[in-house]
């Protein structure tokens, strides 16, 4: 009887808060429906047919998990999946309660598959409630050090609730990153490792001094004889006691990267994908690739995972194209240094010149601690942009960054977000490109405002 | 005889919570505007420290595991040539994990307790795994004007009787939450929470950092004055973020 109050008040909930534009209404339901019955997320799960699948790492949850879904639907699953960024508790109860019918069941149960992105901190209480047949980790990058404490104290909480996962569930790791590679040695059950073996794509050494990580096993610093991204790469502890990078089941064997997007090609036991991407820069590989490893391990077919790659479309904030006021905008997130690293690289990656705007907020979403852009290569600009925006609550700490990166003058500063996003505007010419690279709540503006601007409907209704 | 700044950077890999970069930017920045040449010697573990070599030495934030495997290193290859530094009045700015290794002793959340070099007289001990952290936008009142940044540490220093806090809180927690003080300072010494990039945007303390480091071997230096309108626009944009807001913890 419970459940069933919680259910109906959650969908109620959800419809008010759509209607009010209360931001889409995607956590609000699930914090109603967790109000009145905190067994919602457990109770509902069982009762998705095909299990549930947790997505979780520093960067690129969002479009992973998207692609996924994606595949899985070309599968023929119905996918129940919480929407871009809302990936504490309350966001997965939301979901399932608005897939459920009131009774709390859902319609097609037996090709049900949960698909959830979960936020780094919320992986145990996920897994406990949940309890899912495959978590896939993507990352674990440096990223708002103050909400999440250490990145050595998210490791530890993944190795715990990798650990109590039991022996049916299937874990997915990322064999390039040596801290989640590492989170094999806790599981029981099934691991299947990904990674990228195109080395065309790599640079020899790390980039920073706080890219470097150090043995699992003995504390030395680890060699690369690749690197991808930030501390992604080819990867072996010098010393006695040999450890390295797992080779990986699922490989990247080819990366393309085309100015409006990404052709992959990616092996497995016993069959191959090709695939062209809306998306640009080596994460979305990555991205990709965890996708199509979490499919194999899922047992889809090879065909599926192919059109399911193929009906991809980028979610809000991520690389994004909108067309305002005859300008094409593309608004791509960046919230840690080796995201924002890549994405400044894709952007010059021609070498023409750019018109880009950045926005730096400081809100609990982004980070209060905004130190982080000091670690970013903001020299990758220089003599590569004709207009600069500034913009964010720390837009003047932004601009101190960009004179030390060598960019003297940016053409504007403007903390306010709106007056920044029309500056921008105004200063691309008619027909050419504006990059708009916000942090998270950043984007949530910017996004609202291109879209009223754009005529185009608000994210909760897109996505 | 040619102006240079000779700094020592310790642990660069492993110490270096977000921003510490920034730090050695604006020292490297600062003096090159003024021509006057910069050198960075990075000492790692195993490696010995030459005290008459440097002007100035810094040392930065990291993150617990880091930590532990500095703090033996520290004490071990570089206490002694840190205090004798430190006694001829080689500058030393140490920020936050680094501040703390600086003192007496840290002990940490589980009671383990980490020795640390001495150069100031203080004590830095964390409540337990429950205690809440210290972390968010910090102002401080210096001797030289306001310092900006921003703090994220879960260990409470005291100092001991006769050492100075670096400056008065503001907004923020500084050294314990209790009694108002924030860093320290003993003789050219300089220990303090603050990181968030903390020498670009607190463009005064920096130089005052630079000029004291030099003084000692150039005795008529000066210090022309630097285009800091950008600087001076994030400092103040953070005191407002700071002192408007107030301090969320989190
Ligand atoms: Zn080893």
């Amino acid at each position: 009887m419970r459940r069933i109050a919680a259910i109906a008040a959650a969908k109620a909930t959800a419809a008010l808060s759509q209607r009010l534009r209360m931001g889409g209404g995607t956590a609000l339901p699930g914090l109603v429906a967790e109000r009145v019955d905190p067994h919602i997320v457990p109770e509902m799960a069982r009762r998705l047919g095909q299990g549930s699948v947790i997505v979780t790492g520093t960067n690129g949850k969002t479009t992973t998990a998207r692609l996924l879904r994606g595949i899985v639907r070309a599968a023929g699953l119905r996918p129940v999946a919480n929407r871009a960024g809302s990936n504490l508790m309350r966001g997965i109860a939301t979901a399932l309660a608005q897939a459920a019918g009131l009774d709390g069941g859902f319609a097609g149960a037996k090709r049900r598959l949960g698909l959830f992105e979960v936020d780094e901190a919320t992986v145990p209480e996920a897994a406990r409630a949940l309890r899912p047949r495959l978590v896939l980790f993507t990352n674990l990058f440096r990223d708002q050090l103050d909400r999440y404490g250490e990145v050595e104290h998210v490791a530890a909480v993944w190795r715990d609730a990798v650990r109590t996962l039991g022996g049916s569930a299937t874990v997915v790791l990322n064999a390039d990153d040596p801290s989640v590679a590492a989170l094999a040695q806790a599981a029981t059950g099934r691991v299947l490792f990904y990674g990228v073996e195109d080395t065309s794509r790599a640079s020899e050494g790390l980039e920073h001094a706080a890219d470097a990580r150090w043995c699992s096993s003995c504390g030395s610093e680890l060699v690369y004889s690749a690197v991808f991204y930030g501390h992604l790469g080819h990867w072996h502890c010098p010393t006695h006691c040999r450890v390295a990078r797992p080779s990986p089941r699922v490989v990247a064997t080819r990366i393309e990267m085309e100015p409006e997007g990404t052709s992959l090609m990616i092996t497995m036991p016993g069959g191959e994908v090709s695939a062209r991407l809306p998306l640009t820069g080596l994460y979305n590989a990555y991205n990709a690739l965890a996708a199509v490893a979490a499919a194999v391990a899922l047992g889809i077919e090879s065909e599926a995972i192919e059109r399911g790659l193929g009906s991809f479309t980028a979610a809000f904030g991520r690389q994004e194209r909108l067309t305002v006021g005859g300008r094409r905008v593309q608004v791509i997130l960046a919230k840690n240094p080796a995201g924002l690293n890549e994405v400044l690289r894709t952007i010059t990656a021609d070498g023409e010149e750019k018109d880009v705007a950045l926005f730096l907020n400081d809100g609990i979403a982004d980070g209060r601690d905004v130190s982080w852009i000091w670690d970013v290569d903001f020299d990758l600009l220089a003599g590569k942009v004709r207009s600069l925006t500034v913009s964010g609550n720390r837009a003047w700490e932004m601009a101190l960054r960009l004179k030390y990166a060598g960019l003297d003058t940016p053409s504007e500063v403007e903390e306010d977000t709106a007056t920044a996003l029309r500056l921008a505007l105004r200063a691309t010419p008619e027909d050419g490109n504006l990059y708009v690279v916000p942090t998270y709540t950043a984007m949530l503006q910017v996004r609202e405002l291109l879209a009223r601007w754009a005529r185009q409907p608000a994210f909760w209704e897109t996505s | 005889m040619e102006l240079k700044l000779r700094l020592a950077h310790l642990y660069p890999k492993l110490m270096n919570i977000y921003g510490d970069r920034g730090n050695i930017l604006c020292l490297e920045r600062r003096c090159r505007e003024r021509g006057i040449g910069f050198e960075v010697t990075e000492l790692g573990l195993g490696e010995k420290m030459k005290p008459k070599e440097h002007d100035l030495v810094f040392i930065g934030g990291a993150q617990d595991r880091e930590q532990r495997r500095v703090a033996e290193d520290l004490v071990k290859e570089k206490g002694k040539a840190l205090k004798e530094a430190a006694a001829k009045g080689v500058v030393i700015l140490a920020v936050c994990g680094g501040y703390q290794l600086m003192g007496r002793y840290y002990r940490g959340a589980e009671g383990e307790e980490l020795p640390g070099v001495g150069v100031f007289g203080l004590r830095t001990e964390h409540p337990g795994p429950g205690a809440k952290r210290f972390i968010g936008n910090v102002v401080v009142e210096w001797q030289g004007g306001t310092l900006v940044g921003f703090e994220n540490h879960g260990g409470r220093t005291h100092l001991d009787d006769g050492v100075e806090p670096l400056g008065r809180v503001v907004a923020g927690f500084g050294n314990n939450g209790d009694d108002g003080g924030e860093g320290a300072v003993c003789g050219n010494a300089y220990g303090t929470y603050l990181h968030g990039s903390l020498l670009p945007k607190n463009p005064r303390f920096a130089d005052h950092l630079i000029e004291t480091a030099l003084r000692r071997r150039y005795k008529d230096l000066e210090m022309a004055p630097l285009d800091d309108r950008v600087e001076e626009m994030a400092h103040a944009a953070a005191v407002r973020l700071a002192t408007r807001r107030g301090i969320i913890s989190v």
